[in-house]
C-alpha cells in the first residue's frame, strides 16, 4: 500500500510539472490584466524548438535555451498584438496557439519526418535521492522548490509584482502613479511565456525525449483552468494542480486493479477533469478576476 | 494605428481559417504521365506522422523514388463534414490519377460516394468496411499474426508474469493486435496477466509513458508499445519492450526485442499490376497485409537486448512464424475491447 501511495505521489509530481509551470506563467500574465490563450501554442512551440535544437546541436542545455528564446519571442509577438495593438485577447491568443502548432508541425515534417523518421534525443534522466517520490527530473525539483517561491515573491513581494498587479487591477490609476502600463504588461507576458516554455521543454527534453504531433495534447488548457481554479493565488493554484495530478496518477493505478478491469477506461481517464470541474463548481463562483482583465489600455 | 490593427486582425483571421482548413500536401515528383508509370495520389485523413498512415506513405514514397509510380499526397484532411469528399473530388478532377489511396476511417461515406462518380479511377482505401463495386477496394492493417508471435516471446521472457500494454484508442485495428499479443503470451505461459491501458489519443507520448510507468510499478517487466512513449518507459527502467507498425529497434536497441511490422508494399504492387493489366476490380485486399503474402512480419529478433534472449525462445518464435506462413497456425481475430487486466 505504501508502495502504491509513493508511486501515485511520484507520478503526480511528474504530471504536475508542466501543468504547474504553465499555470504559473499564465498567472503572472493574467495578474497584469492580460489573458494569454496562446499558452497551449507556446508550450507546443518550445517543446519542438527545444528538441529540434537539442537534436541538431547534441546539447540538451542548448535545447532548453532555444526553447526559452522561442517562448520569449512568442510572448513578445503576443504582447505586441494585445498590448500595443489592442487586438482582442481571445483572438490573439487562439491565433498564437494555432500558428505555433501549424508552424511546428510543418517544421517537424521538413526537418525530421519527411523520410519517415522522428526526432529523438537522449533526454534528461530523473535524479534519484531515494525512493520513487524523490526520483524526479531536475526541472520538477526546480518547479516546486524554485519556480513556485519565485513567482510568489515576484507577484506579492517585489516592486515589479506590485506594478503588475496595479496595471492588472486599474491601469488608469497605475498610469497616473507613473507606472508604464505597456512596459509592465510586456514584462509580465514575457516572464509568463518563459514559464510556459519551460513547461513545453520539460515534456520533450526531460520526460519523453521525442516529439510527435499533438505533443501537448491540451495541457495548456488545463493550466488555464488551474489559474481560475486557483482564484489567481499561488496556494490554490497548487492545490488545483495537485488535485488534478493526484487523481490522474490515481486513476492509472485504479486501472491496474483486477476489480476495475471492466470499468470503461474513458470514465477513469475523465476523473481528473471531473475532479477539477467539481472543484470549480464548489469554489469557482464569484471568482475575483483581475479588475482590468481582457481590457486593453490606451490613454484617451 | 487603427488601420494597422484591422489589417492585423484580418491577417490573424486568415491564419485561423488556413489552420482550420488544415492539410499539408507534398509531392515527390512532378507528375508526368510517362508510359508505364502509373500515378498514385493519396488522401490521408490523419497525418503521415501517425504510424498507420506512415506505413502507407513509406511504401508509396519508396516506389516513387524507384520510379515505379508518380506519387503525390495530401494529409491532415481531418474529419470535418465534407472535407474528405472535397479533397478526393479535387484529386479526381485535377490530378486524374490512375489510383487514389488513403485512409477512409471516419470518412467512409464520403470516400465511397466519390468513388461511384469516378469509375475509371481505382479507389484503394484503408477501411474497416467491405469493398464496393465497381472500383472501391479496401485494405487494413492485419498484424495480429506477428503480434501473436511477439506475445509468445513476451510470455516466455517475463519473470513476474505481468505484461504491460499501452494502446491509443481501442478501435478494432488496435484491439485485434493487443488481443493477439495477449493470446500469444498466454499460449506459452498461462500464468501471464496482461495489464492494458488506453490513452484515448493517437498522439500523446507523455501520457503513454506515464501509463506505462504505472504498469511497471505494478510489476510489469515486459512492455508492448502500441503507441509512442512506452518503449521510452521500458528503456528507462531497463526492461524489455515490443514495438508496433514499424521496426522500432532504433528507439532503444537495448530494450526492443522485436516489432510487429505492417508492410504495404505487397498491396500496392498487386494493385499496380491489376491496374496495368486492365483487370482491376474492387476487392478486399486483406490477404496482402497478412504474413503469408509478406504484408505483415516480425522484425528481426534483437538478441542484443539487456540480458539477451535464450536460443530456445527465439526458436519457439521462429517456429510459430513458420507455422503461420505454412498455414498450419491460424491466429484468432478478436476485436473486442480488452479489459484492464486480462488473465487466462
Amino acid at each position: 500500500m505504501i508502495d502504491v501511495t509513493e508511486e501515485i505521489i511520484s507520478s503526480s509530481l511528474r504530471i504536475a510539472t508542466p501543468l504547474a509551470l504553465a499555470a504559473l506563467g499564465e498567472l503572472v500574465t493574467e495578474k497584469s490584466g492580460v489573458l494569454n490563450l496562446g499558452v497551449e501554442g507556446i508550450m507546443y512551440g518550445s517543446a519542438f524548438v527545444g528538441i529540434a535544437t537539442a537534436a541538431q546541436t547534441g546539447s540538451l542545455t542548448a535545447g532548453l535555451i532555444a526553447a526559452l528564446v522561442s517562448g520569449a519571442l512568442a510572448g513578445l509577438i503576443f504582447a505586441f498584438t494585445t498590448v500595443t495593438l489592442g487586438v482582442n485577447q481571445h483572438v490573439a491568443g487562439l491565433g498564437m496557439t494555432l500558428l505555433m502548432i501549424s508552424l511546428c508541425n510543418t517544421a517537424n515534417r521538413i526537418m525530421f519526418t519527411a523520410d519517415g523518421g522522428q526526432v529523438r534525443v537522449d533526454p534528461w534522466q530523473p535524479l534519484n535521492f531515494g525512493g520513487p517520490i524523490f526520483s524526479q527530473y531536475l526541472l520538477t525539483y526546480a518547479t516546486f522548490l524554485v519556480a513556485v517561491p519565485f513567482v510568489w515573491w515576484l507577484l506579492w513581494k517585489s516592486g515589479l509584482g506590485l506594478k503588475i498587479r496595479a496595471v492588472g487591477e486599474n491601469p488608469e490609476a497605475a498610469d497616473v502613479a507613473g507606472i508604464g502600463v505597456a512596459k509592465t504588461r510586456y514584462t509580465a507576458i514575457i516572464i509568463g511565456s518563459l514559464f510556459m516554455a519551460l513547461a513545453g521543454a520539460f515534456i520533450t527534453l526531460a520526460f519523453v525525449g521525442t516529439f510527435t504531433v499533438n505533443i501537448i495534447n491540451g495541457r495548456g488548457w488545463v493550466a488555464l483552468a488551474l489559474v481560475i481554479f486557483g482564484r489567481w493565488t499561488i496556494g490554490r493554484l497548487l492545490i488545483g494542480a495537485a488535485l488534478f495530478s493526484l487523481v490522474n496518477a490515481g486513476q492509472l493505478q485504479l486501472r491496474l486493479l483486477p476489480s476495475f478491469a471492466d470499468v470503461p477506461f474513458e470514465i477513469l481517464l475523465a476523473l481528473p477533469f471531473l475532479a477539477v470541474i467539481v472543484g470549480l463548481a464548489i469554489s469557482g463562483r464569484n471568482v475575483p478576476y483581475p479588475g482590468a482583465y481582457l481590457k486593453p489600455y490606451k490613454r484617451l | 494605428m487603427k488601420k494597422l490593427r484591422n489589417s492585423f486582425a484580418a491577417l490573424a483571421l486568415a491564419g485561423i481559417v488556413l489552420a482550420a482548413c488544415g492539410g499539408n500536401s507534398g509531392s515527390s515528383d512532378e507528375s508526368s504521365e510517362s508510359d508505364g508509370v502509373l500515378s498514385v495520389v493519396a488522401a490521408y485523413s490523419s497525418v503521415i506522422e501517425e504510424p498507420w498512415d506512415g506505413v502507407i506513405h513509406e511504401a508509396l514514397q519508396e516506389m516513387a523514388d524507384a520510379g515505379e509510380i508518380t506519387y503525390k499526397y495530401i494529409d491532415g484532411i481531418g474529419y470535418a463534414s465534407g472535407a474528405f469528399e472535397r479533397a478526393v473530388r479535387q484529386i479526381a478532377e485535377e490530378d486524374k490519377p490512375a489510383i487514389i489511396m488513403g485512409d477512409s476511417f471516419g470518412n467512409e461515406e464520403a470516400a465511397r460516394k466519390v468513388a461511384l462518380d469516378y469509375p475509371d479511377i481505382a479507389f484503394v482505401m484503408g477501411s474497416g468496411g467491405g469493398p464496393a463495386e465497381p472500383n472501391f477496394s479496401v485494405f487494413d492493417n492485419w498484424i495480429h499474426e506477428p503480434a501473436y508471435v511477439s506475445g509468445i516471446l513476451a510470455g516466455s521472457l517475463t519473470k513476474t508474469n505481468i505484461i504491460g500494454i499501452v494502446g491509443g484508442i481501442p478501435v478494432p485495428e488496435v484491439n485485434r493486435i493487443v488481443n493477439a499479443f495477449i493470446a500469444g503470451a498466454q499460449s506459452v505461459n498461462p500464468k501471464v496477466e496482461a495489464k492494458v491501458a488506453f490513452i484515448n489519443s493517437w498522439f500523446d507520448p507523455a501520457a503513454a509513458k506515464e501509463a506505462a510507468l504505472s504498469q511497471i510499478s505494478a510489476g510489469a517487466d515486459i512492455m508492448f508499445a502500441e503507441r509512442a512513449g512506452v518503449i521510452e518507459a521500458a528503456a528507462e527502467k531497463g526492461l524489455l519492450s515490443f514495438g508496433n507498425q514499424m521496426d522500432q529497434k532504433s528507439i532503444a536497441p537495448q530494450s526492443v526485442v522485436t516489432s510487429n511490422v505492417w508492410n504495404m508494399r505487397p498491396t500496392v504492387k498487386y494493385i499496380l499490376n491489376q491496374v496495368k493489366a486492365g483487370s482491376y476490380t474492387s476487392q478486399d485486399l486483406k490477404d496482402f497485409s497478412m504474413v503469408a503474402k509478406g504484408g505483415a512480419l516480425l522484425a528481426e529478433i534483437n538478441t542484443g537486448v539487456t540480458g539477451g534472449i535464450p536460443a530456445e525462445v527465439v526458436a519457439k518464435a521462429e517456429e510459430a512464424m513458420a507455422a503461420i506462413k505454412a498455414g498450419t497456425l491460424r491466429v484468432d481475430i478478436n476485436e473486442a475491447v480488452p479489459a484492464g487486466s486480462v488473465t487466462k
